[in-house]
């Protein structure tokens, strides 16, 4: 691993192939992944408990039960991966997992790189920035979907808290409720999960879109953790390339 | 009223109320205020030997519905009795005195007996315009509150619009009410908020003082413990059918006639605390969910703004004059990025045929002849 890492490490001075998606970043990312996929759909059975259960007698059927043990186990896994997540944002990953990425605005290249990707976005650049981790737009982003996260998890436990009051979760949260009505709590839990929808929908078809257009292997990087880089002077010298092609009238290269 | 001298256990055998009814009463009250069994003979050693305890009754802006709630009983029972014995120099629905006579009744017991009497108020305070919204023999209840209240040995807000302002207080709340607590400071006060209040709950806290000379433990909101310590929905006859995922679709379906969960009919007893599942109402024998409709959520504060609408599950969302769900809202936020994102996912497809990415072109040399 050490050979083949330092192999990689000399080639990606210029371009090649380069390890940026650490285990704990994409093992939470599928975590992640599948957590919000069960804990929405359970979660919408438990808003609107649209399934129709035998008419026997209580004491036989116990859907709602059942799907709310498996709406809470989902929840503490979610959890569990948010917590190691954010140790190695803070502690243990490399530059691309830091939590830096998710306040790009405070240093000028994150402005200038959002600046970019929202140029490019608008259809006003045609290039997407060249980044490795996430761009500043994108890590923006998803700094927006951990304050997302933060609001589920808080007023889920606040929920949770109120079957048991003087509990765990009720000494940590119940503190909310003379601010804001268990109801809004309730309602903002219910409304930050279409946000949550929402955001997946765009992050699929971001990634998708970028990998086409940057052609830096994105999306597999999520399954592999590695990314591609083209190599910059290669593009310089291929567009002095096509200007002077362009300039002398002869075709450039490329065509045949 | 009726006993000018004497304690309870004078007044029960003037009343012909027997000793076994007594501690009957004795033990319902320990078992009311989540006390082991062994209490009951420590409530009715401190109930018999119970000084008589000064109360006055003020009436705000309300209903009379709690007035009502105490003077429900079909029968005269201990509680009233209790209730009795103890109070009410001052009660201006049921007292017999008015005018000057009744007014100076009050005056005396503030002046006489300050720091020792019980100040129960009913209905909230409007404190707008100076609080000329309600006035009593030409004075406002926010002077008579606070003047009254703020001699007392302690205050009970009984109802929901004494604890916390109730129906006045609810949007746009033109009076500016609120509950005895927004303006009455330095006394202590204990919320007992319902619609109305169960009088079990007033009974059992003012046993619990004369019991152990302290009032019983409150939560954040000011409430007993014991009868606002859980969820109507933890502690609901109903529950196992929630559990079994069996619900009311419509009024006087099956599961209607059948007693099922009332959740997707708005019930809110998931966000409410109090014990009338446990306690129910007019002598146990009924509460709202044993009726057959969902909890109002009525023994919360602010109930009329946030548990509405009654018979939904969720408030509604005012988006510029419309009201939405929150499923409405998510499906339509959903949908909007779905659109945005297809479209720029077409027009970025016509983009990379017209206008190729540099970077593209220079990989791809490398790989022609």
């Amino acid at each position: 691993m050490t050979t083949h890492s330092t192999h990689v490490h000399h080639l990606s001075k210029e371009a090649g192939r380069i390890y940026v998606w650490q285990v704990p970043v994409r093992l939470t990312h599928w975590v992640n992944f599948f957590t919000i996929i069960v804990l929405s759909l359970t979660g919408y059975y438990i808003a609107n408990p649209y399934v129709q259960v035998s008419a026997r007698e209580a004491y036989g059927p116990y859907f709602m039960g059942h799907v709310r043990f498996v709406h809470f186990m989902a929840a503490y896994i979610f959890v569990a991966s948010l917590l190691l997540r954010t140790y190695w944002a803070f502690w243990g990953g490399n530059q691309w997992a830091s939590w830096r990425a998710l306040v790009p605005f405070f240093t000028p290249e994150g402005r200038g790189i959002a600046k970019e990707a929202f140029q490019y976005y608008m259809f006003i650049q045609r290039e997407p920035p060249t980044v490795l981790g996430h761009n500043a737009l994108a890590g923006f982003t998803y700094g927006i979907i951990v304050f997302y996260y933060f609001i589920q998890v808080f007023t889920g436990f606040a929920l949770l808290g109120m079957a048991d009051p003087g509990g765990l979760w009720w000494n940590l949260t119940s503190w909310v409720f003379p601010l804001i009505s268990s109801q809004y709590i309730r309602l903002l839990h219910h409304i930050v999960m279409w946000l949550l929808c929402a955001f997946a929908i765009h992050h699929v078809y971001s990634a998708f879109l970028v990998d086409a257009e940057e052609a830096n292997g994105l999306m597999s990087s999520i399954f592999s953790g590695w990314k591609f880089r083209v190599d910059p002077h290669k593009i310089e010298e291929h567009k002095e390339r096509s200007a002077k092609a362009k300039a002398t009238k002869t075709e450039p290269l490329k065509e045949k | 009223m009726p006993f000018e001298t004497g304690n309870l256990k004078e007044a029960l055998a003037q009343r012909g109320v027997s000793r076994r009814d007594f501690l009957k009463f004795c033990s319902a009250m320990a078992v009311t205020l989540a006390l082991p069994p062994q209490f009951a003979p420590r409530v009715a050693q401190a109930l018999e030997k119970a000084p008589r305890l000064p109360v006055v009754w003020l009436e705000y802006q309300d209903c009379a519905g709690n007035t009502e709630g105490l003077l429900r009983a079909s029968k005269p029972t201990v509680a009233e009795l209790v209730l009795d014995v103890l109070s009410l120099n001052y009660h201006e629905t049921i007292m017999a005195a008015a005018g000057h006579q009744a007014e100076a009744a009050l005056q005396e017991t503030v002046t006489k007996q300050k720091g020792k009497y019980i100040a129960v108020v009913e209905g909230s305070i409007p404190t707008k315009d100076g609080g000329v919204y309600c006035t009593i023999g030409g004075r406002t209840a926010l002077d008579l509150v606070q003047e009254i209240g703020g001699n007392a040995a302690a205050i009970i807000a009984v109802g929901t619009c004494a604890a916390y302002g109730g129906l006045p207080m609810a949007s746009p709340n033109p009076t500016g009410a609120g509950g005895v607590g927004t303006v009455v400071k330095g006394v202590p006060i204990l919320n007992l908020p319902g619609c109305p209040m169960n009088v079990q709950n007033l009974t059992a806290t003012i046993v619990h003082y004369l019991t152990f000379e302290t009032w019983p433990a409150t939560d954040q909101f000011g409430r007993p413990l014991f009868a606002y310590g859980s969820r109507i929905h933890d502690d609901c006859e109903r529950r196992a059918h929630f559990d079994a995922g069996q619900f009311v679709e419509e009024w006087g379906d099956e599961g209607h006639r059948k007693g099922w969960c009332l959740y997707k009919m708005g019930c809110k007893g998931p966000e409410t605390f109090h014990n009338c599942p446990i306690v129910r109402y007019n002598e146990g024998t009924s509460w709202p969910v044993g009726a057959g409709h969902g909890c109002a959520g009525c023994s919360e504060p602010s109930f009329w703004d946030t548990m509405t609408p009654f018979y939904r599950r969720l408030p509604k969302i005012d988006l510029l004059g419309v009201e939405a769900t929150a499923e409405q809202l998510g499906v339509g936020i959903v949908a909007t990025v779905t659109g945005a994102f297809a479209t720029h996912g077409v027009i970025s497809a016509i983009r990379s045929k017209i206008q190729p990415i540099d970077r593209h072109e220079a990989d791809l040399e490398e790989h022609l002849p």
